[in-house]
């Protein structure tokens, strides 16, 4: 748990995507989308790395290039040690099992004709991961592992409610037994009071399991319980990396004090910073400081160059000119 | 907030709605009564499947009269609306209750232009020219804060980011001046810088315009920030209301104590482990015939078979069999406070 | 929007030279056969078939071949029918013409408007016995093969009835040309165009119930509703203009197809001579210059509807209009 001595999992180096939108066969067509943008960020076995952003920061494209569901357009992806970068599907196979995606909507994973015996067999079955005779054993210990009783494995998904299929849905990436999760927003679809047993459920299985998490959503609230570290994301970059409750006892980047501060509470706070207009194009980014077009502190030298992101002393890596509290 | 002398803008009664499905006949809402008053701005909290908007669709007619039915009684400003004819009902809505929905992109029709949704709005229910609408669109636009109103009239809803359509459709809503809004999650679809911007939008709108506002939400947060008064809905039926004041402070009914409970905190010690409402929120098909919340609640006693007294008409209560002492008891133990 | 429109023309260009290529490939390419001895048809003697090897360039490499073949079908127009020897094909496809496009545009017009009617009402009073009765007549219009009620049609129209008051207007069968006779080419089409739009009606009646009644789930139906808009506005306003999409495309398939010749069935009842009866004639007697003018012609046709729908669906959704 102690992330600065465990040894990386998984290690993105000035990781990139782009998207070509509105291409045809004529030539010069089609448009540059930098959904990320040279992301470097490591993850520590038995870390827990909360990724948060709006809409559009380029977390979820990430997420999906550590996993490798994306090809990365530039940089470096190396899992265990391994470069994994331009791996082809075969290289790949015995990674794929050990990093596993969980995504918002499950059922869309789930095969409404068959049971969840099925379901989450499946896997076991197609990787060889148990012999045969055991599979039965392993799937009941599954759903104890995801907290849903054994008598529910004839069940068809269309059965269960949203937070038990987001259960399922851990189960079928637990039974490949992987060392990696990568949670793309995977309560924000439950209701309030069902979203906390699943965040628990996350947090008891990392303790049990010694998974690794990259977790990430747009509900900061959710990111501080489970993360052991926090990212923020912004228009494709890491504006601010740091320890989960430092981090959000005093946030050093503009954008990620404005993004607290938008919450809205239940017991009083501070004033609030609002911020004016809309996230830039990523077609076209500002030339300097990706936050530069609407942070408050943004000076000409913001506009004029990008900052690089910089460590401290304290492990907090920060992407700003002018960073708070320095 | 409520004065009993003065007429109510909205007054509903026993309002119960049910639809008709495979499986027979569902009651969704069952008994829910509550007024609002002029400028108010009450916030209805509650899960998917707690009957929040359909309490209120069924109200302005918008559920499907073929499957559903509804019964009891709502007055608007005195009158009754309820199984009024549609086209007497027309004359309402949109002009004095207007409806902000939550998804602005899939809530405006793809294939006309912000402005001339407005514009049919305005016309519809005014005898004015298109280009006096015009003018009054694009000041509706300036007004929500559109950069560009002139611009943005003539966009198409696909062409304006998440936080600018939900400002259009605002902005569409406050058309005819409503005395009453009535805001179905109109903060959930956006990220929250951008929902800090709309809920500062809506405030500001109810002071320049004194329209009621009825927010419904599952977000508490949202509530604490705008809301005078809250009704918490669970399985079709209104469990708890007071001012916001009154229910963050001292929450009464075991539902409420658990969904402000469950909400991780972004500030203060961070705890081990969530405290969370174990089981999942009935749907209507399912919905006990006692209290709805006691499978789920961790409080249940015998009594809890049958349904609780009905609220009062006023002040703070919640619909739970607990009494004062016992409530007290519980709310002041570690696991409930927060 | 400009650049949409060329983009999609040039697009449409390009497609029609790849199907011109492959359907020249598929006749005069295919391995083990000789174009020349295919071109002169069956009996031909020996000499003819080196005739024709040095007419068409057949020594030559194949995209000369192409080029050669394209310049006698297009500029010189001279590519001759070998069944019905010294015909020129372009002057016979462009003599079709008129009489298929007759048939089809009219029969258009009446299957759009019967659609469009049918879909609306029905989807209007959803649930409904008129539904459930527009439902049944529009899957009765879907069954009925189109030779067995073009056939009842003339046994009406053209026996039965004939010497009654109804349908002592309907002339004989044929095509009369619009430039000439319009009034008689009306008469002579009415039969025909209904026959034909029957069908049509029954499935475009269907699938544009089914959209409307998508639509009516849709969230922006709901706002519309909100607002305070008539009934009549919601369905004509909003939830029509959505599900216009689906039967633009349909459209623009089928009117292609037909006019390309697949309203074969409909012209042989009617008697009427256009393109089907042109190219089921020249595939009888496997008449390889005709059938290859047939061919790229219905692919022209084929592509230029799909082309006016792609210009129709940029007028009709603006999400359209950037991609």
């Amino acid at each position: 748990m102690i992330p600065d001595t465990a040894s990386p999992l998984i290690e993105a180096r000035a990781l990139s995507k782009r998207f070509t939108i509105g291409k045809t066969f004529m030539p010069g067509s089609g448009k540059q989308v930098h959904a990320v943008n040279e992301v470097s960020l490591t993850v520590s076995a038995g870390e827990t790395v909360g990724l948060v952003g709006e809409s559009g920061s380029g977390k979820s494209t990430l997420g999906r290039c550590l996993t490798r569901l994306y090809q990365p357009s530039g940089g470096q992806l190396l899992f265990e040690g391994v470069d994994i970068t331009d791996a082809t599907m075969s290289e790949l196979l015995p990674y794929r099992r050990k990093m596993q995606m969980i995504f918002q909507d499950p059922s869309a994973s789930l095969n409404p004709r068959r049971p969840v015996r099925e379901l989450i067999g499946e896997p076991l079955r197609v990787h060889k991961i148990r012999p045969t005779a055991e599979i039965g054993e392993r799937i009941e210990e599954l759903m104890g592992l995801v907290g849903l009783p054994v008598e529910y494995l004839d069940r068809y998904p269309h059965e269960f409610s949203g937070g038990q299929r987001q259960r399922i849905g851990i189960a079928r990436a637990l039974a490949m037994e992987p060392r990696l999760i990568v949670a793309d927003e995977p309560v924000s679809a439950l209701d309030v009071s069902v979203q906390a047993q699943i965040v628990n459920l996350f947090a008891d299985l990392r303790d049990r399991l010694n998974l690794t998490y990259v977790f990430i959503a747009h509900d900061l609230g959710v990111v501080r319980q489970v993360s052991t570290r926090v990212v923020v994301m912004y228009l494709g970059t890491i504006v601010e990396s740091g320890e989960t409750e430092s981090l959000f006892a005093a946030p050093a980047h503009p954008y990620t004090e404005a993004l607290l501060s938008a919450i809205p509470r239940m017991t009083a706070s501070g004033p609030r910073i609002m911020l004016e207009g809309d996230l830039p194009s990523p077609i076209d980014p500002p030339r300097g400081c990706v936050f530069s077009t609407r942070c408050p502190r943004a000076t000409a030298l913001c506009r004029e160059t990008r900052p690089a992101l910089t460590a401290r002393p304290d492990g907090r890596q920060v992407a700003c000119h002018t960073p708070i509290g320095a | 907030m409520a004065n009993p002398d003065q007429p109510a803008l909205l007054e509903v009664e026993q309002l119960k709605v049910s639809f008709a499905t495979d499986r027979g006949r569902v009651t969704a809402i069952n008994d829910v009564s509550f007024r609002i008053d002029e400028g108010e701005f009450v916030a209805i909290v509650g899960e998917s499947g707690s009957g929040k908007t359909v309490s209120l669709l069924s109200i302005l007619g918008l559920t499907d009269p073929r499957t559903t039915s509804v019964e009891g009684a709502a007055h608007f400003r005195g009158k009754p609306i309820l199984g009024l004819k549609d086209s007497a009902l027309r004359k309402i809505r949109g002009k004095e209750i207007a409806f902000i929905p939550q998804d602005p992109l899939t809530a405006m029709t793809p294939v006309h232009t912000i402005g001339w949704q407005i514009v049919e709005q305005i016309r519809t229910h005014q005898s004015i020219s298109a280009a006096a609408a015009r003018r009054r669109a694009v000041e509706l636009l300036d007004e929500v804060g559109l950069p560009n109103p002139e611009a943005a009239f003539g966009r198409y809803p696909h062409q304006l980011s998440g936080g600018m359509r939900q400002r259009a459709v605002i902005a569409m809503a406050l058309s005819c001046n409503p005395a009453l809004l009535i805001a179905d999650e109109p903060t959930t679809a956006l990220d929250v810088t951008v929902q800090a911007q709309v809920l500062e939008l809506l405030k500001r709108l109810r002071r320049d315009h004194g329209s009621a506002i009825v927010l419904i939400t599952h977000d508490m947060g949202v509530v604490a920030e705008v809301a005078d008064r809250v009704m918490v809905m669970y399985a079709g039926r209104v469990v708890e209301r007071g001012t916001a004041r009154e229910v963050f402070a001292a929450p009464q009914h075991p539902y409420t104590w658990g969904l402000i409970a469950s909400i991780p905190p972004v500030d203060g010690p961070r705890p081990h482990r969530l405290p969370s409402i174990a089981g999942t929120p009935p749907t209507p098909a399912n919905i006990p015939a006692g209290c709805g919340f006691a499978p789920r609640c961790p409080h249940r006693f015998a009594a809890c078979d049958s349904l609780p007294p009905r609220l009062p008409r006023d002040g703070h209560g919640a619909f739970c069999h607990l009494d004062e002492a016992t409530r007290a008891r519980l709310a002041a133990a570690p696991e409930t406070a927060r | 929007m400009i650049t949409a429109l060329i983009r999609r023309l040039v697009e449409m260009l390009f497609v029609m030279f790849g199907i011109s290529v492959m359907v020249f490939l598929i006749f005069f390419a295919t391995p083990g056969s000789d174009p020349a001895a295919r071109i002169a048809g069956r009996n031909a003697s020996q000499e003819t078939v080196a005739q024709v090897r040095l007419d068409f360039g057949f020594d030559k490499p194949l995209p000369v071949q192409y080029g050669l073949m394209m310049k006698r079908l297009f500029v010189d127009q001279d590519l001759k029918s070998f069944v019905n020897r010294g015909q020129n094909v372009v002057p016979q496809v462009i003599e079709a013409t008129p009489v298929t496009l007759s048939l089809v545009f009219g029969a258009a017009v009446l299957w759009v408007l019967g659609g469009l009617a049918v879909g609306v009402v029905a989807a209007a009073v959803q649930g409904s016995l008129l539904d459930k009765g527009l439902m049944v007549l529009a899957l009765i219009g879907v069954s009925m093969p189109v030779f067995w009620f073009g056939e009842v049609m003339n046994l009406i129209t053209q026996a039965r009835l004939h010497d009654t008051w109804m349908f002592s207007w309907v002339p004989a069968l044929g095509y009369k040309p619009l430039t000439t006779a319009p009034w008689e080419w009306f008469k002579t089409l009415v039969i025909p165009w209904i026959t034909l739009a029957v069908l049509y009606i029954g499935i475009y009646g269907r699938v544009l119930r089914a959209n409307l009644v998508e639509a009516y789930q849709e969230d922006f139906i709901r706002t519309a509703r909100a607002k305070g808009l008539s009934p009549m506005r919601v369905m004509l306003r909003h939830a029509l203009r959505v599900s216009l999409i689906p039967f633009i495309t349909m459209f623009g398939l089928d009117f292609g197809v037909l006019v390309g010749g697949s309203a074969l069935l409909t012209e042989v009842v009617f008697g009427l001579n256009g393109i089907g009866h042109l190219t089921y004639t020249a595939l009888l007697n496997l008449d390889l210059p005709m059938i290859l003018a047939t061919v790229i012609y219905a692919a022209f046709f084929v592509v230029l509807a799909n082309a006016v729908v792609d210009v129709l669906y940029i007028f009709i959704d603006p999400r359209m209009r950037e991609a």
